[in-house]
């Protein structure tokens, strides 16, 4: 047996019988699994071995950080921040202005929230037949649980910022947001390393969104180069809610991130994209748009920009259950290979149990159009330079749709280096 | 206009170019020199097109034959970034959008790399700020046209007076606008005409390809060619749209058929 799935220690019992017994089916589940391999559908692209192959342990000390060693992460529009160190929960370097939300670690909300975290933690993401879900909730301990009271607007975006500093270390993030009817906010979590050794990263996001919520969601995924990053993600929509989220996948030598989306009536979700990875990167991003109802709508734009030996993977299903009449989904995928060896598959999948539906969906695989660089250099810029703009110009059609200017500032010049478009 | 001691442009001698095998251009004898306007008419397939697009070196076409010499250099030696960087300018029929990259910001890459490659001093942020606004005013351009990105959600009017904004502030030579009539309605069309009117003088020189006479009511030709099956067949002055406008095309290939009998 994997070190991963062997005996689960350290978690301090809680007050809270409910949570204990939590923790406790969700071992058992773990006991009851195994790592998936390429052999199982869901993983055929993803292979695991090397994640195997590595000794792991959750971080048994603490690293003291000061708030300049993350200063560089600092999204100034951000009034919230949780920040969480390999795993653990860092009071000193987060920053809580309760006045409008309720925002705090799992702990501090753990006795005065008792009702309402027991009817939703990790009832969106369940553990069953999820390994690496079951893991998370095996070691659930530390988690940022943001509570946005009815009608409430929260102006500023919310930080969630996970940092990994030690290595061999396995950290389970995870983020429970609950969202009353008619509120809106925006929730940025952000995924960062301060080291380039091997560790692994093992995330679970839980959103509910109860009646007209609108939700922002961007994620950011910038772990460091050997890192392995395995996320579950989950929102919830009841009716009317709106639920726009926005994914970067940039860092990490093996990343997976699974997001469900499930849609109420009338509600409306935006599920965007962008994987930029180069050398023998791989990132993987399966999502499912589930619309339970009618009258829902869905959005997604997924793009990956894949150099060097690197390898992409989109499967992007779409559900309409039957009944779900008036359901309006588009999706699109677009993969930019800029070397011979560099590799995506992928795959739209529609599952439709319903004749009045509207749904398209389209993918596109190439290098840059000819035509554009062209255009370009008849501008005078070079050959190189012309390739480096249109690979940014491909990418930052996603991060556009980041809500928090200066995060899309940063990351658009994240893409700039890395593509060495100077503009 | 037609100046008596004015230099040539461009000097295009039997140049024959092909695309994936097939020739394209046949033959194009062709001279431009400054102070000049030229239209070159044709239907679809003529190879109008193919031709601008040979002018500016796109990688699609092969050049099997021929010279082409523009301001005393070979010009089929160049890079597309070259010949933009030596005075060269394709207005294009379809202009490429850019998301993410900001008007303001491209005008100013293209700009200073230009300037720079012809030995003149860059333009900082503010001071090309100032200038672009100035060669907006030519255009009749808003001010928010600057913060939107290359060309995206642009209508086909406003993506065709970027075109011509990027000819004022490089200032080429040559300017090869191609189609630059299509999508237009009349008020565009004149405010592009306007715009590139004030640009043509002595020193430069300006071909015009287009597949309808409107254009030539605003920007008015020295000479009109007739492109026919990648040559071209005939050529005159301005009166020479106007013909073609009312009579078609078939009589010009007809009157080249005949002559070529003859001399065969």
């Amino acid at each position: 047996m994997h070190s991963l799935l062997a005996g689960q220690p350290g978690v301090a019992t809680s007050k809270q019988a409910w949570l204990n017994k939590l923790r406790s089916s969700a071992v058992e589940s773990v006991s009851e699994l195994t790592i998936p391999t390429t052999r199982d559908e869901e993983w055929r692209f993803t292979d695991l071995t090397m994640l195997t192959k590595v000794s792991l342990q959750p971080a048994q000390t603490s690293v003291k950080l000061s708030a300049a060693d993350i200063q560089r992460f600092h999204i100034k529009e951000a009034e919230n921040c949780l920040v969480f160190v390999d795993g653990v929960y860092a009071a000193h370097l987060s920053k809580i202005d309760n006045s409008l939300i309720i925002l705090n670690n799992l702990s501090s909300l753990v006795d005065s929230q008792a009702a309402l975290l027991q009817a939703h933690l990790a009832q969106q993401v369940a553990s069953a037949g999820n390994v690496f879900a079951a893991l998370n909730t095996a070691q659930l301990r530390d988690a940022a649980v943001i509570m946005l009271p009815r009608d409430t607007q929260a102006k500023a975006p919310v930080h969630l910022l996970f940092i990994a500093t030690q290595k061999e270390v396995v950290s389970y993030p995870r983020t429970l947001l609950l969202a009353d009817n008619g509120c809106e906010a925006t929730v940025i979590e952000d995924y960062v390393s301060l080291q380039d050794e091997t560790y692994f990263t093992n995330a679970v996001t839980e959103f509910v969104l109860a009646d007209n919520a609108r939700i922002h969601h961007v994620r950011v995924q910038r772990e460091g180069v050997k890192a392995f990053h395995i996320a579950n993600c989950a929102a919830t929509l009841s009716r009317g809610s709106n639920y726009q989220s926005v994914n970067i996948a940039m860092g990490a030598r093996i990343s997976r991130y699974n997001l469900n989306v499930k849609l109420a009536e009338g509600a409306e979700c935006s599920a965007d994209g962008l994987a930029m990875i180069s050398g023998r990167q791989l990132a993987d991003t399966h999502t499912c748009i589930d619309h339970a109802q009618p009258h829902a709508i869905s959005r997604q734009l997924h793009k990956c920009i894949v150099g060097g030996g690197a390898h992409a993977v989109f499967n992007g299903k779409i559900m309409v259950r039957r009944g779900a009449h008036h359901t309006d989904s588009e999706q699109s995928n677009h993969t930019l290979l800029l070397t011979d060896k560099a590799h995506i598959d992928t795959k739209p999948q529609l599952e439709i149990f319903n004749d009045d539906v509207k749904c398209t969906h389209g993918a596109t695989i190439g290098q840059l159009d000819k035509d554009e660089v062209f255009y370009l250099q008849s501008r005078g810029v070079t050959h190189e330079h012309a390739r480096n703009m249109l690979t940014y110009a491909f990418g930052a059609e996603v991060i556009e749709r980041i809500p928090v200017a200066s995060l899309k500032h940063s990351l658009e010049q994240t893409v700039l280096e890395q593509t060495s478009a100077k503009i | 206009m037609i100046y008596p001691d004015s230099k040539t442009i461009l000097e295009v001698r039997n140049l024959c170019a092909s695309v994936e095998g097939t020739p394209i251009l046949k033959n194009m004898n062709f001279t431009v020199k400054s102070g000049e306007i030229h239209a070159i008419m044709g239907l679809n397939g003529s190879g109008k097109s193919t031709f601008s697009k040979v002018l500016a070196g796109h990688p699609d076409y092969e050049i099997t034959s021929g010279t082409v010499i523009f301001e005393g250099k070979n010009l089929l030696e160049m890079e597309p970034e070259e010949r933009a960087r030596a005075g060269l300018f394709l207005a294009f029929q379809y202009p490429i959008e850019i998301p993410g990259v900001g008007n303001s910001q491209f005008l100013r890459l293209m700009y200073n790399t230009v300037q720079t490659h012809r030995g003149k001093e860059e333009l900082d942020p503010l001071e090309f700020d100032d200038f672009v606004r100035e060669k907006m005013k030519l255009l009749e351009m808003r001010e928010d046209f600057l913060d939107r990105s290359v060309n995206a959600g642009f209508s086909g009017g406003e993506k065709k007076r970027n075109e011509i904004l990027q000819m004022a502030m490089l200032e080429p030579s040559l300017a090869i606008l191609d189609e630059t009539d299509s999508g237009l309605d009349i008020d565009a069309l004149r405010i592009v005409a306007q715009g590139v009117n004030q640009l043509a003088n002595k020193d430069n020189a300006i071909i015009m390809v287009t597949h309808y006479q409107r254009l030539l009511n605003y920007i008015v030709p020295d000479f009109v060619h007739v492109m026919v099956d990648g040559r071209i067949i005939k050529s005159g002055g301005k009166e020479l749209a106007l013909e073609l406008e009312s009579r078609g095309y078939n009589w010009v290939s007809d009157e080249y058929k005949a002559a070529s009998r003859v001399a065969a």
